[in-house]
């Protein structure tokens, strides 16, 4: 018994009220490094990011491209101020993100936020999906119990999770995969950010959901003025979700440019390597 | 193939459909879940004996006045007595009716079971919690101390402990169980706390833009009650144990009835030379069976915390 | 002679309480020696329920209910115990998913080589440590690693290198026929080629029959003769992996393959499928795929269509296959 309604790759309405765009900031990320130093015998230090430098301009989208251990994480990580950077400087406007902590942080969150690649472990097993977006309402946009709850309604409809009403009251293991990322997406959305860091969002889930939830976060950038940092191993998505990428090699950016033209015209052999990974039934 | 044994089940279709929505309509989380909770201890077979026999030593602990023949204290029958249909169980060698205060006599213990389980668990808990969840100096100076009260041996502390108190009654016991028995708990809280805190939902509750209490109460600490719950039934079964011992050497205050007391009595009057061989039995039969209800509901709270269990 | 010649096979799911979920519904096909095959499909679809129904693999709450499993003229599943022991070294060997999970991490290379040839060994074999170590140094070979990997425990190898190991284990014993349940799905982008050309080449030279199960129709179109696509637990078409990219298919397969793109091309349309697989705990009625279906009609939703001829292979499709005329279904839209 499937729903009558397909959800999965669904039209988006397009219902969200525009922000004032002129406020929102570049992300300017200058000359940045991450060294872990392993505690231990040896003391060795593991260089995750080596001196990256590039800007996410305000609406734009741009994509993180790598293999496992290539940084991207990592850098993830430092943009949204939940690691702190070796060396090197992280600028939202005027903030300084390496050295946000406490409340400065949370106000940050507000502003930047992530959609996880995990749809299964980014969402609490006890919580329902209305308690999952109504709390960064609460928290950021201080509204009430019903205001929020209003709010939330309005989110899932945004995300394409109708009849709003049968999807607000469902546990995450009474979801598919898609279902549990638009929630995630719905979750991250909550908050009206300027910018959605996005981890590898639908590298768990099955194909056929993916054009979905990919067309999701374009429509989404478009109705809402949003940035969009996307960070995956699949060239794939990246060439569906970004207008220009950067590709990581061992922390390291190796290529940058224009999506298409990185893509039909790789430069360097990591990028080719990871074209040749791909393998596509060309039809 | 001998040694490609399969650690990994085949995956289970009936988790990645998603099934129909729930009838009923909107209950609150924790309602559901601590009704399903409930219903899963229920359905296993082991647990559901602890349960019974938890319930039924509660009922006679609270029904003790009504249910028991005599005052567990009046010392108005002939010492020393065999059974007879006065006495059921006989008589102590203070001329007291044993069944009335074997009766009486759960009232302590429970009480001292559970409430000493309850104690021991919420240290262990807020230990474990805030040790596993910032890593750091906090955790190190905790880690360090619930080392230090899991080396140090219980038993010879306790005694230690409840022979210098001045002041001898249940609540001196309560508290020296529990200050000997929480720091089990909390490393294994501990533990898993920290590997609940890199879950991805825990991220994401930061993203949400959260607070220190609610991600610890609200998101953490859910995830972890069935092992909360098995804590506090293991804390409560060696509370149990623990007291009657205690009592047993003396330590425990004289002039209350439990069963630790019937058996230090027994110690002083010689009962099994006299042949009252119902004086030791019947509370050790007592402590034993409350020890074992505790531990058969444990059953079920592993299975709570493990659904593949609940499919056999 | 067909190699594995599979019947009606079907699995249950069922938990103590609550529904059953029929996993695996009249499953049948047959294999010929030498045949590299596909099984591909999304989650939920019965792939892997399959893949470990055939090698006997199943655990409890799983079930074989029904079904013939002829391996070389053996009913597998009419076997236990030892006799399927035997029959797992003459015959079938499973390469995992995970090369952490299936290789014990206290044990050493070389020592899981002893293991297995020990455990399986026929009256009179050698099996001499001395014997296992040549033994293993050949088949670590045959997967490009050096014999040294031998001394080695799991946790100082790489992924790519643990699914080495893994499939040279199962081919230590010659089996006629491996199946590879997502053998490279768990590895690192880059080194999944590199596993997926050792398994093409290893399946040339060797000669053994293969099923390889995977969520990625690429990777298997890339590496196999042979494509069967399952959906709600039937197998809904059977072809040549060739012919797949041109000409009809079922509407599910052709769904399927719109999800794919050259990452180069100068214009991409990704495509994906609207709704979700059906509930199998509840009674199917009509073809499964009916309700996402571009292309259903009246009979698509009474009538669960059977495999029948279209193209080279087969599929299930009233419409594609059968002799039922397209037409648009307003009631549908």
């Amino acid at each position: 018994m499937s729903e009558d309604r397909p959800t999965d790759d669904g039209p988006v309405p397009a219902g969200a009220t525009p922000v004032n765009r002129s406020a929102v900031a570049p992300m300017e990320i200058r000359g940045v490094s991450k060294v872990f130093t392993r505690r231990g015998r040896g003391r060795e230090k593991l260089v995750a990011v080596d001196d990256v430098s590039f800007t996410i301009p305000p609406g734009a989208a741009i994509g993180l491209v790598g293999a496992s251990g290539s940084g991207k994480s990592t850098l993830a990580g430092m943009i949204t101020g939940s690691l702190r950077p070796t060396s090197g400087s992280i600028r939202f406007g005027d903030i300084e993100v390496g050295g946000l902590r406490g409340s400065g942080l949370r106000d940050f969150h507000s502003r930047v936020q992530m959609v996880f690649q995990d749809p299964y472990g980014a969402l609490n097993p006890l919580h329902t999906v209305e308690y999952t977006v109504v709390r960064p309402l609460q928290n950021f946009l201080r509204l009430s119990a019903t205001e929020a709850r209003d709010r939330a309604h309005e989110i899932l409809q945004t995300v394409g999770l109708t009849p709003t009403d049968q999807y607000a009251a469902k546990l995450p293991h009474q979801l598919s995969g898609g279902q549990r990322q638009r929630v995630v997406i719905a979750r991250a959305l909550a908050c009206d950010p300027e910018l959605i860091v996005a981890d590898e969002p639908v590298s768990m889930l099955d194909v056929s959901l993916r054009a979905g939830v990919l067309r999701l976060l374009t429509d989404l950038r478009e109705q809402r003025g949003l940035s969009l940092l996307y960070i995956t191993h699949d060239l794939l998505s990246a060439r569906v979700a970004t207008d220009e990428i950067l590709v990581l090699n061992k922390g390291r950016v190796v290529e940058r440019g224009v999506t298409k033209d990185v893509l039909q015209h790789p430069t360097d052999s990591y990028t080719v390597q990871l074209l040749d990974a791909i393998a596509t039934p060309a039809r | 193939m001998s040694l490609t044994t399969m650690t990994t089940p085949p995956p289970d279709p009936a988790a990645e459909l998603a099934s129909p929505p729930p009838s009923g309509g909107h209950l609150p989380g924790p309602a559901l879940f601590v009704g399903r909770a409930f219903r899963s201890l229920w359905s296993n077979g082991k647990a559901r004996i602890g349960i019974v026999i938890l319930t039924v030593m509660i009922l006679v602990a609270i029904f003790a006045p009504w249910l028991a023949p005599h005052s567990p204290t009046s010392t108005s029958f002939k010492p020393y007595q065999g059974p007879s249909s006065s006495n059921w169980f006989g008589t102590t060698g203070n001329g007291q009716d044993v069944f009335s205060q074997l009766l009486y006599g759960a009232r302590v213990s429970l009480l001292v079971g559970l409430t000493a389980g309850a104690v021991a668990t919420f240290v262990a808990v807020t230990v474990g919690l805030v040790s596993g969840y910032r890593p750091g100096f906090v955790d190190e100076v905790l880690s360090f101390v619930t080392n230090l009260a899991l080396v140090i041996p219980g038993v010879p502390l306790m005694i230690i402990l409840a022979a210098y108190i001045p002041n001898r009654s249940v609540w001196t016991i309560v508290l020296v169980v529990a200050f000997t028995s929480w720091a089990t708990g909390a490393r294994v809280i501990r533990s898993q706390a920290a590997t609940l805190r890199s879950r991805e939902f825990v991220t994401s509750a930061v993203f949400s833009g959260e607070g220190l209490f609610r991600i610890v109460f609200r998101e953490i600490l859910p995830n972890m009650t069935s092992l909360v719950a098995g804590s506090f039934f293991g804390a409560a079964t060696a509370a149990v144990m623990a007291e009657a011992s205690l009592e047993f050497l003396g330590l425990g205050n004289p002039s209350t009835v439990s069963w630790g007391t019937i058996l230090y009595y027994a110690e002083q009057q010689n009962s099994l030379l006299t042949g009252q061989w119902v004086l030791v039995f019947a509370p050790g039969l007592a402590i034993a069976l409350l020890a074992t209800s505790f531990t058969l509901i444990n059953f079920g709270v592993d299975v709570l915390s493990n659904p593949r269990l609940r499919e056999r | 002679m067909a190699l594995l010649q599979a019947t009606d096979v079907n699995v249950t799911y069922q938990p103590g309480r609550g529904a059953g979920v029929w996993a695996v519904r009249d499953v049948s096909f047959s294999l010929e020696e030498g045949e590299f095959v596909g099984l591909v499909g999304e989650s939920g679809c019965g792939k892997s329920t399959l893949g470990y129904a055939l090698t006997r693999m199943l655990q409890p709450p799983a079930r074989l209910d029904k079904g013939v499993i002829d391996f070389a003229g053996v009913d597998l599943s009419s076997l236990d115990g030892e006799q399927l022991r035997h029959q797992r070294r003459e015959g079938i060997a499973l390469v995992l998913q995970s090369g952490m999970n299936a290789l014990n991490p206290v044990r050493s290379v070389g020592q899981h080589f002893r293991d297995i040839l020990r455990a399986h060994a026929r009256d009179g074999e050698d099996t001499s440590p001395a014997h296992a170590h040549d033994r293993g140094a050949e088949m670590l070979a045959s997967v490009d690693l050096e014999p040294s990997v031998l001394g080695s425990y799991p946790h100082e190898l790489s992924g790519g290198m643990r699914q080495r190991v893994s499939i040279a284990l199962a081919l230590s014993l010659d089996p006629r026929l491996i199946v590879f349940d997502e053998p490279t799905t768990a590895l690192d982008v880059i080194v999944q080629g590199a596993v997926m050309q050792t398994i093409k080449t290893l399946q040339r030279e060797r000669g053994f029959t293969a099923i390889l199960i995977s969520h990625d129709l690429g990777v298997v179109l890339d590496a196999t003769d042979r494509v069967m696509v399952m959906y709600a637990g039937r197998i809904v078409e059977d072809q040549p992996s060739a012919e797949m990219l041109s000409g009809q298919h079922h509407p599910y397969t052709e769904a399927l393959l719109g999800c794919y793109a050259d990452p180069r091309a100068d214009e991409i349309e990704l495509g994906g499928i609207p709704g979700s697989p059906p509930d199998l705990s509840l009674p199917q009625a009509g073809c499964s795929f009916s309700p996402r279906c571009p292309l259903a009609v009246e009979v698509c939703r009474d009538v669960d269509p059977p495999l029948m001829p279209l193209g080279a292979g087969r599929a299930a499709c009233h419409v594609r296959a059968g002799q039922v005329t397209e037409q648009r279904d307003d009631a549908h839209v």
